[in-house]
């Protein structure tokens, strides 16, 4: 079993949704994320999206495309990135890693070079952002021959002729983008999201999490109650940008994340 | 060259060759799907096609004439050049046979919205221009270096009742004018139609906006053969995402004794690092929903492109242009700045016509190759814009040589 699939079955026992936190690798430089990283499972995060920054991401919105320069403008690279799960699995064998990103720099990287370095390094799923199931072959294919669990991006967008589609090949976990818009835009009502995941319910059996606008632990709670993670990413990202110090922003992030786990997990599922 | 079918492409997936696609977040794939569905059906249909011909006459005011270069022919002492007018169109570049095409489709699919994507602004005002024609908003994305440096059309925008929104993230350029749009897009997906101006992005646009142009293509084989009565042996073209040059090269693909060939620009040389020419400085990536050739460095991050042209200073190119490159139907050659500005100051002195810097790169390559050809060589070059929008540019330009002088 995967580390992805033990993580969601494990809490279905428990009767609880995943906290999903997404931070920026190498924001605000290497050392200081990667203290965030080890720290969050010990603040409640249940599995780790960790963001490969990109000079242009598309589909960020304002904090994460600042993040994503923070990270750059500290050196931050690919390689870096695999170095940077390297050094969390050697203290942590249970929280499932997934990157999260854009297609070139792994295009550039070598599709075929990132699978294995990805695979040795510990990392459990890919959320490429701009990879549909129309380019499969590119990467999700060899991804997923390596074991690498490949996590699709649903929307309010994707109705029931492309679900299955999307659907077909996707592993580990269902991503639901609750809103239309960018990261860290505004945020659906929670009968949008329970409409939403009853869909996807009747196309899938994998674990739906939900994200996009979710940023304190009451919309977390509300949100934690309708499905098997909740994602939290702008807010995590915006106590970095706020921090005046490397320290300030890993106390802070961690911070956040303990309310957000306490938020999720006093909401038991109903 | 053995293969003689360039034509043909894209396929079903939108590629041509290995370059092209759909490299889309989630959100907006049924969005492009639907446009490609809609433009298909479009294609097809004789009534859209006979809205399309009324306004590329009666508004655009084409045909736009062959025009013989005489005097530039007579200074080069070489090939017999033809400047192909797209610069006497409405709004004055070849920008508004596409946004034509596009405003017609958008209302075909009763979209209330335009947005769109510019560089020197040439895009901007041609889709400000169908979208007060066509009575509908649009909100237009601008680098900030560019709205510094294109004052003029900013203003003429501002005048046809566009909403400029200044982008300052990265440099402040075409491309992350692009990223600005796309994020726009996804947020808008229900009433919103992306008039993208160039032959890139997700498919269909490289083949939608390649469609569009090819009338410059179109009419200059038929003007040719009138004054001429024959083919070109050369086309010459200036590329930066490559939509007045796909316009004009497509119809000749196939046709194997005409020469072609497509003009970078160098910025300060492709051997330094200021300069926008993705296929001779560039290696293959995904960007703005394509696989094609992008200016990146060694960990895939996007670097920023320079040229004295606005409308050329972007790290990408068309698909279709990245294919022809490869299958080397098509010759990828560069421009530097300052042949630009030669021969913008050479045309404007010789032929009494202030061009585009865009299309100065074009010229630079024309003058630069004509003395070495016969007389009875006929070369064609995309007169894609008129330069007036480039005033400020080559005052400040002209005034720095004054200074070092």
């Amino acid at each position: 079993m995967s580390r992805l699939e033990q993580r969601f079955a494990d809490l279905k026992r428990e009767g609880r949704a995943a906290l999903v936190t997404f931070v920026t690798a190498g924001d605000p430089g290497y050392d200081a994320s990667l203290a965030i990283l080890k720290g969050l499972p010990t603040a409640g995060a249940d599995v780790i999206e960790l963001g490969m920054p990109f000079t242009d991401p598309m589909a960020d919105g304002v904090a994460i495309q600042l993040a994503t320069l923070r990270a750059l403008e500290a050196g931050q690279t690919l390689a870096k990135t695999l170095q940077m799960v390297r050094e969390f699995r050697t203290g942590n064998a249970t929280t499932p890693i997934v990157l999260m990103g854009y297609y070139n720099p792994i295009h550039r990287f070598g599709v075929e070079k990132f699978v294995a370095e990805a695979r040795d390094a510990g990392v459990d799923g890919l959320i490429i952002v701009d990879l549909p199931p129309e380019h499969d072959a590119e990467l999700a294919t060899p991804a997923q021959a390596a074991g690498i669990d490949f996590i699709r991006l649903t929307t309010p967008t994707t109705d029931d002729a492309r679900l299955p589609r999307v659907l077909e090949r996707s592993s580990g976990f269902v991503y639901y983008v609750s809103v239309a818009g960018v990261t860290g835009a505004g945020s659906a009502t929670s009968d949008q999201v329970s409409g939403a995941i009853e869909r996807l319910r009747r196309h899938t059996d994998l674990p739906i999490s939900v994200g996009f606008g979710i940023r304190t632990p009451e919309q977390a709670a509300a949100i934690a109650r309708l499905a098997d993670g909740v994602v939290v990413g702008s807010a995590l990202v915006d106590k970095v940008a706020n921090a005046s110090t490397g320290e300030q922003a890993v106390s802070d992030v961690l911070a956040l994340c303990s309310a957000l786990a306490e938020g999720v997990r006093g909401a038991r599922k109903g | 060259m053995t293969q003689t079918n360039f034509r043909s492409g894209p396929d079903a997936n939108g590629l041509f060759g290995a370059f092209g696609g759909r490299y889309v977040a989630e959100t907006l794939m049924p969005l492009v799907l639907d446009l490609a569905r809609e433009y298909e059906a479009a294609k097809a249909d004789p009534e859209f096609n006979e809205q399309l011909a009324y306004f590329q006459r009666d508004y655009i005011g084409r045909p736009n004439p062959l025009y013989f270069a005489e005097r530039l022919t007579e200074h080069c002492g070489g090939a017999k050049i033809f400047f192909k007018r797209e610069e006497l169109n409405h709004t004055g570049a070849h920008k508004v046979n596409n946004c034509i095409g596009q405003v017609l489709l958008a209302k075909r699919m009763g979209k209330k919205r335009l947005i769109a994507e510019t560089g020197a602004g040439m895009h901007g005002v041609a889709t400000a221009t169908v979208a007060a024609r066509f009575g509908l908003p649009c909100v237009i994305y601008m680098g900030a270096t560019d709205i510094e440096r294109q004052q003029a059309n900013v203003f003429r925008m501002k005048l046809l009742g566009a909403e400029i929104v200044p982008v300052t993230a990265g440099t402040g350029t075409l491309k992350d004018a692009m990223n600005e749009a796309l994020r726009d897009w996804v947020t808008n997906v229900d009433d919103t139609f992306y008039l993208i101006g160039t032959v890139a992005g997700p498919h269909p646009y490289p083949a939608m906006v390649r469609d569009f142009q090819s009338i410059i293509g179109k009419e200059t084989r038929e003007q040719l053969q009138a004054k001429e009565g024959r083919l070109p042996d050369s086309l010459i073209a200036c590329v930066g995402g490559g939509s007045n040059a796909m316009g004009l090269f497509h119809d000749f693909l196939d046709d194997a004794s005409v020469q072609i060939i497509g003009v970078e620009a160098g910025g300060h040389g492709v051997d330094t690092d200021k300069h926008a020419a993705s296929l001779n400085g560039g290696v293959p990536g995904v960007l703005h929903g394509n696989r094609t050739y992008l200016l990146q460095d060694a960990d895939g991050q996007i670097t920023d492109a320079h040229s004295i042209s606005a409308g050329l200073d972007y790290p990408g190119i068309g698909p279709e242009h990245a294919y022809l490159h490869e299958v080397k139907r098509v010759e990828y050659v560069s421009i530097t700045d300052d042949e630009a500005l030669d021969a913008f100051h050479a045309t404007c002195r010789l032929e009494g016509i202030i061009p585009a810097l865009e299309t100065s790169h074009a010229l630079a390559e024309a003058i630069k190759r004509a003395p070495t050809l016969p007389r009875d060589h006929l070369m064609v070059v995309c007169l894609s814009g008129r330069g007036d929008k480039d005033m400020q540019t080559v005052m400040s330009h002209m005034a720095a040589q004054e200074k070092q002088a």
